[in-house]
């Protein structure tokens, strides 16, 4: 591995960085094992304090587990699929060309972005008295809307004014051309970022504790106050690794395909988008930019 | 809306509240979110291992679960804190110093790469093309993310309101108990009080942005 930062490192510094790290693993490796003395001494490691994830309780404590993960996913995949389109439609108004619907928007957006999520869960719970699931999403959608809005609207910022001028210069409605030009280039522009805000979604239902929603999280809790104080360090252990396990994979897929797309864009978005401009009259520039698009490499 | 009259020493107290966890939470993840990204950039090995790591797990990890450890599991594991507010601060700073590392290492990488090669030739070391050339120039590209990390950061420090700490969010519930009949006004008062540090610190980030924008 090379940097600018520094030389490649010559046989003393080599011999330097060895040392230090083996005296860096070694320093973590001294504070785990000091939590583990300390967690052993308190019996965190006794086999009958793990006994409910495999003895006679653990098809109860499995299934417990399994519905917190199904209520977590149901909630995360409601909000996701109700909040993009509501953010397509907030950003058109946010974009729109006359005032009184641009600047109430502009308002509206900003206050939501301010806004703590979990206040909102605990507004809609409160004020129109919904259940748990219901003000969970209902929190989720109104933020996330907001946030993918914002991200669209930077979108259609960064692309070249000739595609707007070009779409109306062929005769399309202002409508027409945002949906069907500057959209599409838009959300393939900004899917990283739309891939990254729905981690942050997924991660954010487990806000849904707060207001009371059975999640994971909650489950964890039912799930050690019903068995003891002494079963709460396994049950949250668990609970927390599965947590962090469903969002590190759900992160990964989304470098993935950041991954993919910002091979396509680097040779295929500026010549593409020029030409979909110059195409604008033909059925349908996406499929065109996406078929020809990796063949501009 | 007499309510929210009727209860403003304590949004008031809960304002300070919030604005105290932020402003301690901030420091120390600026702090420790900067030696994370300098750690992540070393030529040490061990260091760009521990630092990847910790970044990866703590972004991926849900803050409710950090505040359910630092508030809950903790305490039963025998460390016991005076006040949960130092419990909400830990959860608080070691989430958002991932984050922080994240925007300054992009915000290094930003710096042209003839800019470290020109202090490395003349003969500078790691921390000196570090600290002189590259992380001043970092700080410039990397100010308006810290600024939205810090609104973030605002934000999130509602959920130790579920944590047994009374700041905005947690008088904001025990307000809604109190008066039942008029939870419209307590919350929408919570949410003022929130606008009133995350709007100017967004306009603030806005105003930034230009200027860096313009400068470059």
């Amino acid at each position: 591995m090379t940097s600018v930062l520094y030389d490649v490192p010559g046989p003393k510094a080599r011999l330097y960085s060895l040392i230090g790290s083996a005296a860096g693993i070694l320093i973590i490796l001294g504070v785990l094992a000091i939590a583990v003395v300390t967690l052993a001494q308190q019996g965190i490691f006794d086999a009958d304090r793990w006994e409910i994830f495999y003895g006679p309780l653990a098809p109860d404590v499995w299934s417990l587990i399994g519905q917190g993960i199904l209520s977590t996913l149901a909630a995360a995949a409601v909000a996701a699929v109700i909040a993009f389109p509501l953010g397509i439609a907030l950003c058109l108004l946010r974009i729109s060309l006359i005032s009184w619907i641009r600047i109430p928007t502009q308002v509206v957006l900003e206050f939501l972005r301010g806004m703590p999520v979990v206040l909102m869960m605990l507004f809609v719970l409160l004020v129109f008295a919904t259940g748990q699931f219901q003000a969970v999403v209902v929190g989720l959608v109104l933020y996330n809307a907001a946030i993918f809005a914002e991200i669209l609207r930077a979108g259609i910022q960064s692309l070249p004014k000739g595609q707007r001028e070009a779409g109306l210069a062929i005769g399309l409605r202002s409508f027409q051309s945002r949906m069907s030009i500057e959209f599409p280039q838009a959300v393939r522009r900004m899917l990283p970022s739309l891939i990254a805000q729905l981690v942050v979604l997924l991660k954010d239902t487990s806000l849904g504790y707060i207001v009371g929603y059975e999640e994971l999280l909650r489950k964890i809790q039912i799930m050690a106050d019903f068995l003891g104080p002494d079963f709460l360090f396994p049950a949250f252990f668990v609970g927390a690794a599965i947590y962090i396990l469903i969002n590190l994979s759900v992160s990964r897929i989304a470098i993935m395909i950041e991954r993919r797309g910002s091979k396509k864009a680097a040779g295929g978005v500026a010549p593409a988008s020029i030409r979909t401009g110059l195409s604008a009259g033909g059925n349908d520039p996406v499929a065109k930019d996406s078929v020809e698009g990796p063949g501009t490499k | 809306m007499d309510a929210v009259i009727a209860s403003l020493p304590e949004y008031w107290d809960g304002f300070l509240r919030t604005l105290y966890l932020s402003v301690i939470s901030g420091i120390i993840a600026l702090i420790v979110g900067t030696l994370l990204a300098a750690m992540r950039v070393s030529p040490v090995a061990a260091l760009r291992g521990f630092s990847m790591f910790y970044v990866e797990v703590a972004r991926n990890t849900p803050l409710t679960i950090i505040f359910f450890f630092a508030a809950i599991v903790l305490p039963r594991l025998g460390v016991k804190f005076e006040q949960f507010e130092v419990a909400a601060i830990i959860a608080l700073s070691s989430y958002t110093a991932a984050f922080i590392a994240e925007a300054v290492r992009s915000g290094v990488n930003s710096v042209p790469v003839g800019q470290a090669e020109a202090a490395r030739s003349v003969g500078m070391t790691f921390t000196q093309v570090l600290g002189f050339i590259v992380l001043p120039q970092a700080v410039r590209t990397v100010i308006p993310p810290l600024i939205n990390i810090l609104i973030a950061l605002v934000k999130n420090s509602s959920v130790a309101g579920a944590f047994f700490v009374l700041e905005l969010f947690g008088y904001g519930r025990q307000l809604s108990n109190d008066y039942g009949d008029q939870v419209l006004w307590i919350l929408l008062g919570v949410a003022f009080f929130y606008l009133l540090i995350t709007v100017p610190l967004g306009l603030l980030a806005h105003f930034v942005e230009r200027k860096v924008a313009i400068a470059r």
